[in-house]
């Protein structure tokens, strides 16, 4: 049964009608907006009906100037092996309760990938084992891929480099 | 440090008579970890009961740092990701950012990646393999194909100066031309790696004591290792034929023959045994487009992304601009995200890029295929004996560097 990445969409389409959000194509790969409530589902689903049976990738992005709604995003990357179908899921967070289902019940490799995105983004994953920072060390308090926190002190006078990159506020 | 389960099952069991039951920290510097990061053992007598592992010893914040850097300089930053098979990282990070940009690379280009990237597969593996062969008592192996790589990276050298943390190549191409020279030297490297490598073969393959210890040692099935995300060699031992290089061929991989060697029960001898077929492989895709190298240039046209070469910076004003706007990353990057996935020495190294058009990326993320199957490791050694644990860890090739970015 062959199949491609636009029938996989169609059919996720129909099937969680209005809890996905828009359906985009950049650079080859297809991104779809799932809500929050429904993403294990849909992970499930792909996985089980539709054979996508490796969780490439699961990591998350902090966003500050959007919507307080849709500050973070989860993203996840899946494959399917048989038919080389790749598909990133997104899922956006509020600010205030970045909360979501883990995946670990699916996969065992989202296990140490959402501790990763806890420790450097703060997003809860709901039903987690071991829900700890696995990177940074236990004390830190911050979330530090948050960009609300700059690599160099701000307070720094020596160095200059508005030319090279951003600025410390990421402007 | 110790862990709280650990102590609450030994004092449950403390009056049991047919059990010895101890805590042991193996790690984070131990000669056999071949890197840093610590697994807390409960062991009975020599079996393990559970392990507890701890990683981030050497996390050094790349996706941060990334953050702030242009994209020519985050090169450097791949590196130190998989710092045995350095070449593969850079050239998966270009092509990312060539994907981004929209770059065409000229052919020559390709296949002078093909070449460096297969070497530093061929060196990956051989150290994974000659390690197994330490940690199983054969340290004759591990001395012997080390000069394969001692000359791999003096072909680096000659090719970008650097040998270890290479940085080689540039977005939009090459530094550097492939000179006569050069590929005289990768020659004469197949030519003593075949040698060295029967050699090496002829000592492990068939050997009783090796076949002993490693077969039926750390195995594990098709369905968990999916599951937990194995990708590349660890991956194929158990049966998978995964490899990025065919199912999505990315620099030209297209144009080589090559086989995609299998194992079945994904134990450390078929590691190994995948690893060194792997090996043979790589030396024919090298072959392959040494006596297929195209004529041409050997970076692309698009002087907005691409260093001009240095000569014309000095005497030449078009191309001290671009040189200056390069280097300060005045480019013209487009909007959008991007996920690129390369075969590297362990499995499938991504890279996910979402750009605002800015100088620097607003977010890059490593998929580091060693963090993502080193979990699996407590599940593979659980009731196994600790001399096997040891086995089985240096035999998937876990690379501190590529754990903890």
């Amino acid at each position: 049964m062959a199949i491609d990445s636009k029938q996989v969409i169609n059919l996720l389409l129909e099937r969680f009608e209005g809890h996905l959000g828009n359906v985009e194509e950049s650079y080859g790969m297809n991104t779809i907006q799932v809500k929050r409530s429904h993403i294990f589902e849909v992970i499930q689903y792909l996985k089980e009906e539709q054979s996508f049976i490796l969780l490439t990738d699961v990591t998350a992005i902090h966003f500050p100037d959007y919507d307080p709604e849709m500050r973070f995003a989860v993203v996840y990357h899946i494959h399917n092996l048989f038919e080389n179908i790749r598909l990133r899921l997104r899922v956006f967070l509020p600010e205030g309760n970045p909360e979501i289902d883990s995946m670990t019940p699916l996969f065992a490799s989202a296990n140490w990938q959402e501790r990763e995105a806890y420790d450097f983004f703060g997003v809860i994953f709901k039903n987690h084992p071991n829900l700890k920072r696995i990177l940074n060390m236990d004390e830190m308090e911050i979330f530090p891929l948050r960009k609300e926190y700059p690599m160099e002190d701000g307070g720094r006078v020596d160095i200059d480099d508005r030319f090279f990159g951003r600025s410390i506020h990421n402007e | 440090m110790s862990v709280k389960r650990f102590e609450e099952y030994i004092k449950k069991h403390e009056h049991d008579p047919e059990r010895e039951l101890q805590i042991l920290n193996f790690g984070p510097t131990h000669p056999s970890t071949h890197g840093i990061f610590q697994n807390i053992l409960l062991l009975d007598g020599e079996t393990i009961i559970d392990a507890e592992p701890t990683v981030g010893y050497i996390h050094r914040a790349f996706e941060k740092i990334a953050e702030r850097r242009p994209f020519y300089q985050i090169t450097t930053l791949t590196d130190r990701l998989n710092y045995c098979s350095a070449p593969i990282n850079n050239f998966g990070w270009e092509m990312t950012v060539e994907k981004l940009a929209g770059i065409e690379v000229p052919k020559r280009a390709q296949y002078i990646r093909v070449i460096l990237m297969e070497l530093s597969r061929i060196t990956d593996h051989l150290i994974c393999n000659s390690v197994i062969g330490v940690d199983t008592g054969a340290l004759t192996g591990f001395l012997y194909v080390y000069q394969i790589r001692e000359k791999v990276y003096d072909i680096y050298e000659q090719i970008c100066g650097g040998r270890l943390t290479s940085n080689i190549g540039r977005i939009g191409g090459m530094e550097r031309d492939l000179t006569p020279e050069v590929i005289e030297m990768i020659y004469d490297v197949l030519k003593f790696a075949k040698k060295t490598f029967k050699e090496f073969e002829t000592l492990m393959n068939r050997n009783r004591i090796f076949m002993d210890r490693t077969i039926n040692v750390g195995a594990i099935n098709a369905e968990r290792a999916l599951s937990y995300g194995f990708t590349g060699p660890n991956l194929r031992a158990t049966g998978v034929d995964y490899d990025v290089r065919v199912m999505n061929p990315y620099s030209s991989y297209e144009d080589f023959e090559f086989k995609v060697p299998v194992g079945t029960s994904g134990d450390t001898y078929d590691r190994y045994c995948v690893r060194q077929a792997e090996i043979w492989e790589s030396i024919s895709i090298v072959e392959q487009a040494l006596s297929n190298l195209p004529e041409g240039k050997f970076y692309a046209d698009a002087p907005e992304f691409v260093f001009p070469p240095k000569q014309d910076v000095y005497h030449n004003m078009e191309a001290l601009i671009y040189h200056f706007k390069v280097v300060m990353g005045e480019w013209p990057t487009p909007v959008g995200e991007v996920y690129h996935s390369v075969e590297g020495g362990n499995g499938e190294v991504g890279f996910y890029l979402v750009s605002d058009g800015g100088r620097t990326p607003f977010r890059l993320h490593f998929r580091r295929p060693c963090f993502i199957y080193y979990q699996a490791y407590t599940e593979m050694i659980k009731g196994s004996m600790l001399s096997d644990a040891v086995a089985t860890l240096s035999s998937l090739n876990v690379i501190a560097g590529e754990l903890d970015a």
